[in-house]
């Protein structure tokens, strides 16, 4: 146990937090600990963590993508307009066609930034642009309702009537966000591609000098982090029933948070899928327990934001520590 | 195939030139390594030894007329991963380590770079690194993060990593810079083993005496040109640091007796938990005081106590008669006090900036014109003034230090300490990496710098930089100073029985 808080101390103290979270938030209100409240919570943050593991690659890879989530948008406008032309399609092609939309997008942003050489937040904020005003150029900003059914109705995978005769259940979405979170986790934990995204992130040219391709590198990162990005669109319809093009904008930074906030290093080289779960669920648990306590709206950015602080700072602060002592063990 | 595998050399390379914009690096080098052989690279710094050795892997391609043969094949092209199939493996100067990954990460991770991606279970690999570091005996714990490792460990992870390939020539380039005598030792013995097995191994190292130890040839190269390949047998320090640079240098005590002279930095009873314990000295001006240890004898952390960067438990510091207390080194830096740490790679220069701002950022008030904006001119005099005196190996004083060698990079370092005229100059180890030539010219600075009344502090791990270049010689040893020695009364021999006791 204290052996995770050598290797992950993000992730370890994030967990004691949450964990000191829910003891509190179960003993202090009477609504928070039930069925009802807890699958409707995974049901409303399913996308997020689907987002937040495709965000997780980019970052380990060293890089940022500020335009995930209005790429999603874009890939559901377009998906929309492909399934109109097919005459309705189904969940299979549905996978496939925004999964492989959502790859395009995320090599833009790949053959951009290798071909330019340019940081990736520079080039996803240009890109952010560019797809948010294409998106509202054809879209004249309007909504679409018209979309198949099958899209848009509810698949359960899950159905429990509580005895005070109220239904909870589980969407689809948390199905495909679990097996998100673990393609992720095979991907970066598993696969020799996985090492090498961490290397990269960690010493890109320490890397390059072992072999690894620099190009390779950055279309995995991107094209996943595409891939995810379309899936989770997909997966918001769903939720959402209809196509709203400005819905997404501004889930970019809530998600960063959270990613952030569990472990992920910005700068590369450091994350881990676990940490990402943490992140979510503590950002999703503090919105939901001051909602249930009755606090303002307001102040749940407001923890966030402390939160963020306090979390980049102290893991800077005990690394400061340890590079002093690091110094006196090397002399 | 051109000659029998079995009798051909491991490495033969023909006319091997490259260019870096204006600067020639390499010149129509020949270089041949046999089978098995320990065979040292010498040259002064950034004469091209790091350059040859990228492109025999493939980081750099080099100008075309080049011809490459390993073990009796010809190649026309050769990746970093076309190199590792072949046998060929690096320990590079800087490392080129994953601080964030594990050890057995690092050590297994030229495994996961391949062609095709696949799937790699952690227990898969982790029995072979542990094979490995067996095979080195060294006992290290697999899961501790590399950035949590003492250098001289993060070392023996780069040469494990290094014999995780079935390696058949490995380049080791300057792999002894950053550590001590004993930790060199053992290293050496290492590679004794390694060749013993039939491996051959290509080792870059500026410290002379190592080479004529270890090899069994050696290659110079001078200015990015091949001066010749002489076997080491017969050969002296002297000889060879002749043919490096091309001048004959020689070494002699130079010790002055500063009794006289004021004290600049007198220190008292000074102890700090752990590090070092009731440390009284005194440095006079004009006066240079080695100071030599091994490593954990506290000499590092008693200079961190002097510049700011910790704060001594008990005793006193008087800087010319007065008490100080520095809160941070800013605070020292402003009393005069310069100091130049062990680790310039990782501290000292900010890698993407040009040599001259780099060289200069520390005295930027002094490169400033009467409105307060800085000074082009002033800052190229400064520059080149400090360029000359160190004999830096540059193109343009534009140029990013990252493009510098390795040794070039740690000569900025200390002209940028040198030029902001301190009082009291503290250099810790500051030849690490440095050339023969080199060392010889920061000696004459150091000894200029004296004797313009700078009072000054060399701690050092080399007995030989001591003796010919320290006033006095203070010994120090688990915490305390435990003996004071006058160069013209003792000899080389004399004191390192002493030290490595
Ligand atoms: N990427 C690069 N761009 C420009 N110049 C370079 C580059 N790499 C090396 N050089 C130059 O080539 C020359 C040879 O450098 P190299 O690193 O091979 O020297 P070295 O012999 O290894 O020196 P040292 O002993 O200091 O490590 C130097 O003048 C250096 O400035
Ligand atoms: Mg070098």
């Amino acid at each position: 146990m204290p052996d995770i808080f050598r290797t992950h101390p993000v992730e370890a103290r994030l967990a004691v937090v949450l964990l000191l979270l829910i003891v509190g938030l179960s003993l202090g209100t009477d609504t928070f600990m039930t069925m009802g409240n807890i699958t409707s919570l995974l049901n409303n943050n399913a996308v997020n963590l689907i987002w937040a593991v495709g965000l997780l690659v980019v970052l380990i890879a060293g890089g940022i993508d500020i335009s995930f989530a209005v790429a999603a948008s874009v890939v559901q406008y377009v998906a929309a307009q492909i399934f109109m032309g097919i005459g309705g399609g189904n969940w299979a092609i549905g996978f496939v066609v925004a999964g492989a939309l959502g790859i395009c997008l995320g090599l833009v942003n790949a053959l951009l930034i290798h071909g330019f050489r340019v940081i990736s937040i520079v080039i996803t904020i240009a890109t952010f642009n560019a797809f948010f005003g294409l998106l509202m150029f054809f879209t004249h900003g309007r909504n679409i309702y018209n979309l198949p059914d099958w899209w848009t109705d509810r698949i359960f995978i899950f159905e429990r009537q509580a005895a005070d005769g109220t239904w909870s259940e589980l969407n689809l979405s948390v199905a495909v966000m679990i097996v998100c979170v673990l393609a992720t986790w095979g991907l970066i934990r598993l696969t020799t591609l996985g090492h090498q995204l961490y290397a990269f992130g960690d010493n890109p040219e320490g890397a390059r000098r072992a072999g690894v391709n620099i190009w390779q590198m950055q279309i995995v990162a991107f094209g996943w982090c595409g891939m995810m990005a379309g899936i989770g669109g997909l997966m918001q319809v769903n939720i959402a029933q209809e196509v709203v093009p400005n819905a997404l904008y501004g889930r970019e930074l809530d998600v960063l948070a959270a990613v952030v906030l569990g472990g992920a290093r910005l700068g590369g080289g450091r994350g881990t899928v676990v940490g990402c779960i943490l992140g979510v669920m503590f950002v999703a648990i503090t919105q939901n327990g001051l909602n249930l306590l009755g606090i303002s709206p307001f102040a749940f950015q407001m923890i966030i934001g402390a939160t963020i602080l306090l979390a980049i700072s102290s893991s800077n602060l005990s690394f400061g520590r340890r590079s002093r002592s690091e110094k006196a063990g090397a002399a | 195939m051109t000659t029998d595998p079995d009798t051909a050399p491991a490495l033969r390379l023909r006319n091997v030139s490259k260019t870096f914009g204006g600067v020639k690096a390499l010149q129509n080098v020949d270089f041949e390594v046999r089978a098995g052989e320990v065979h040292c690279l010498a040259g002064e710094n950034g004469c091209g030894k790091s350059t040859l050795i990228k492109i025999v892997t493939g980081v750099y391609t080099p100008d075309p007329g080049a011809e490459i043969e390993l073990f009796g094949h010809p190649l026309d092209t050769i990746s970093p991963t076309k190199a590792r199939a072949l046998g060929i493996a690096v320990i590079w100067q800087d490392l080129a380590l994953f601080p964030h990954m594990t050890v057995a990460e690092n050590i297994a991770f030229d495994d996961m770079v391949g062609v095709m991606p696949r799937v790699s279970f952690g227990s898969r690999y982790k029995a072979r690194v542990q094979a490995v570091l067996d095979r080195l005996n060294v006992p290290l714990d697999l899961n501790t993060r590399l950035g949590d490792l003492p250098i001289a460990q993060r070392q023996i992870v780069a040469i494990a990593r290094a014999l995780m390939g079935e390696a058949r020539l490995v380049f080791m380039d300057e792999p002894t810079a950053s550590l001590t005598q004993s930790e060199t030792d053992s290293l050496l013995d290492v590679v004794r083993t390694l060749s013993s097995q039939g491996i051959a191994v290509v080792f870059v190292s500026h410290r002379l005496a190592e080479v004529i130890d270890i090899a069994e040839r050696v290659t110079v190269l001078r200015d990015g040109k091949l001066v010749g390949v002489y076997p080491t047998e017969g050969m002296t320090q002297s000889r060879l640091g002749e043919l490096m640079t091309g001048a004959l240098l020689e070494n002699s005590v130079s010790a002055q007796d500063r009794s006289s002279a004021e004290p600049v930095l007198v220190i008292k009873d000074l102890s700090r938990h752990d590090e070092f314990r009731g440390v009284s000295l005194t440095i006079r001006r004009g006066e240079v005081l080695g100071l030599i240890g091994l490593i954990g004898s506290g000499r590092t952390e008693l200079a961190h106590a002097l510049i700011g960067m910790s704060r001594p438990d008990a005793g006193e510091i008087q800087l010319e008669g007065a008490p100080v207390r520095f809160a941070s080194i800013r605070d020292a830096i402003a009393r005069g006090v310069a100091y130049v740490s062990e680790d310039r790679l990782t501290l000292g220069l900010i890698q993407p900036q040009s040599i001259a701002d780099n060289t200069v950022i520390s005295v930027l008030d002094r490169v400033l014109d009467g409105l307060g904006l800085m000074a082009p001119k002033r800052q190229s005099q400064l520059v080149s003034h400090w360029i000359e005196e160190l004999a830096v190996k540059i193109g343009q004083p534009e140029d990013a230090v990252s493009t510098l060698s390795g040794g070039n990079q740690q000569k900025v370092v200390l002209a940028k300490w040198l030029a902001t005229e301190p009082r009291l100059l503290i250099l810790d180890s500051p030849t690490v990496g440095v050339d023969v030539g080199a060392r010889a010219g920061i000696f004459r600075i150091v000894r200029q710098l004296a004797d313009e009344g700078l009072a000054i502090l060399l701690i050092s791990d080399e007995v030989t930089e001591v003796m010919f270049n320290a006033d006095r010689v203070l010994h120090m040893a688990e915490g305390r100073i435990v003996g004071e020695y006058d160069p013209h009364a003792t000899s080389v021999p004399d004191l390192e029985a002493r030290i490595y006791a």
